[in-house]
């Protein structure tokens, strides 16, 4: 359903609500996954991202999600000298990466203290945004709902055990996704929430003795 | 929100209110928020509208290319034209004030888009400013623009990549025709009839920016995209009456959006994109992504 508030909205710093608030977004989500601004960004932008990406401040604005700038945010302008300025290492690279990858696609490699993380994700148009990939695995994560994403061995009663303790916290859950790549190997779960879960939420979750990791990845859209 | 003008005008006029009581209350029940929460995210749009126009208008704002910028301050500083001291020269001064500040990556609403943002604040805020109206009728206003923009989004499209810039600054010029009638005092009969007015003179429109960047012609569609506005409004608020009913024009559009070739949709494959100059300056001044 269109919302009244989708049309007329959302603000934003210029020039494109894909190659600039989009672009943000997938900045912003990308910095969940080391849990900060992180130390060294290897940024590859392919398709449309990779040619008019500059002109557009993709560049700009992917670092300035990365240090946690919303794509309101008027220092996204000077996302680049402010990123040198805080010791942020990026590195933008033109990259082709494949031919099934949507025209506005980047793939975001962090590095924060001895945490590493690797996700791509794309602009769909008008701020939207879909992450494709995480650390390897296959995952849709749009950041319009707060969203807890966990790899766990594949043991039974695994989504009844978060699901107990997403009610305790009285957090409804939106949307859940499981993927495995096969029969009793590592299962990929993605939830979207309805309410902000707690870092002790995601540290419950973690405590899991079958949950290998799992983030918590804050909400970007509207 | 509506899927159809035409039934949202019928229900406004059966329950005997505006269309922007029926546009905030439909949101409030579809989103399940209290009206005086969205009509409180409207204000702060308005907030930032404002903003952008008096920032554009100081003129020393410039694209990363350098393509556009410095042209608002023109309309304010310039030689008298056959429409100087009017309101309508006021409306294209702020069109291309907010989309020079867009281009230099200063703060905008996209309403619909970022590439449109431009006509429906120079519309709202130049007439309301000439009449002297209060900002919640300029927030009543940007509800009417929003349904007439949601029901663009259901039945055609409000992206240039998709539709042309028929669905950006057309269906902007579309909203601002329809939100400023009713800002005005029309029906809501004279609001569908001048959001087709506006949209007709659109149809077709390619979306063809040099270099794929949100900069030229775009500033200056939404100057033009304001003047067809004002046309649409100034038409129904005399009377006038579009005769293919405002539903169908946006069925159009979104039919000639999704023929349209593909060179004409935000590729920079054709139109003035593609021109021997469109080419040579999106070469000179495309600046591209650098290692370092």
């Amino acid at each position: 359903m269109v919302s009244l508030l989708d049309i007329i909205g959302p603000v934003m710093v210029g020039p494109s609500s894909s190659h600039t608030a989009g672009a943000c977004r997938l900045g912003l989500l990308a910095r969940n996954l080391v849990g900060g601004t992180p130390e060294r960004a290897r940024i590859e932008l392919h398709g449309s991202f990779a040619r008019t990406g500059e002109g557009h401040g993709t560049d700009k604005a992917i670092a300035g999600g990365l240090m946690g700038f919303r794509p309101d945010d008027e220092r996204l302008r000077d996302a680049l000298e402010i990123a040198e300025r805080e010791g942020l290492d990026y590195v933008f690279e033109k990259a082709s990466l494949g031919d099934e990858a949507h025209p506005n696609t980047t793939r975001i490699t962090l590095e924060r203290g001895d945490r590493k993380a690797v996700m791509t994700g794309a602009s769909l148009g008008a701020g939207r945004i879909l992450v494709t990939e995480i650390n390897g695995y296959n995952v849709e994560v749009s950041g319009s709902y707060h969203t807890i994403v966990l790899i766990a061995e594949d043991v039974k009663g695994s989504i009844a055990a978060i699901a107990t303790i997403l009610a305790e916290h009285e957090i409804n859950i939106a949307n859940l996704r499981l993927t495995r790549k096969e029969r009793g190997g590592d299962a990929f779960m993605v939830i979207e929430v309805d309410d902000m879960p707690g870092e002790g939420v995601r540290d419950e979750i973690r405590a899991l003795p079958w949950v290998r990791w799992a983030f918590r990845l804050d909400k970007v859209s509207a | 929100m509506y899927r159809s003008l035409a039934d949202a005008i019928r229900d406004a006029e059966q329950k005997g209110i505006s269309l922007a009581r029926l546009a905030l209350d439909t949101e409030a029940k579809d989103q399940g928020r209290p009206v005086e929460e969205i009509r409180a995210a409207l204000r702060r749009a308005l907030e930032v509208m404002r903003g952008a126009v008096e920032r554009g208008m100081t003129g020393d704002l410039f694209s990363a290319s350098g393509l556009v910028g410095g042209d608002a301050a023109k309309l304010r500083t310039g030689p008298a034209g056959p429409l100087a001291g009017t309101p309508f020269r006021d409306v294209l001064a702020r069109a291309l004030a907010v989309q020079e500040v867009n281009a230099a990556m200063g703060v905008i609403v996209a309403a619909p888009t970022a590439g449109g943002a431009g006509v429906l604040p120079a519309v709202l805020t130049g007439l309301a400013q000439a009449r002297g109206l209060p900002d919640d009728a300029v927030i009543d206003a940007l509800a009417v623009a929003g349904l007439i923009g949601a029901v663009v989004a259901e039945r055609a499209s409000l992206s240039g990549a998709e539709g042309g810039c028929q669905a950006e600054t057309g269906a902007a010029a579309a909203m601002a025709a329809g939100a400023a009638t009713e800002m005005l005092g029309g029906s809501p009969a004279q609001v569908g009839h001048a959001t087709a007015l506006a949209l007709q003179g659109t149809l077709g429109l390619v979306c063809d920016p040099l270099g794929g960047l949100v900069e030229l012609p775009c500033v200056f569609r939404n100057a033009t995209g304001s003047a067809i506005a004002l046309t649409g409004i100034e038409l129904a608020l005399a009377g006038v009456e579009f005769k293919i009913p405002v539903d169908e024009v946006i069925d159009v559009m979104g039919e000639i959006g999704a023929s349209m070739d593909v060179r004409y949709r935000e590729t920079a494959g054709g139109g003035l994109a593609a021109t021997p100059t469109g080419r040579r300056l999106a070469r000179e001044r495309l600046v591209q992504i650098k290692k370092r």
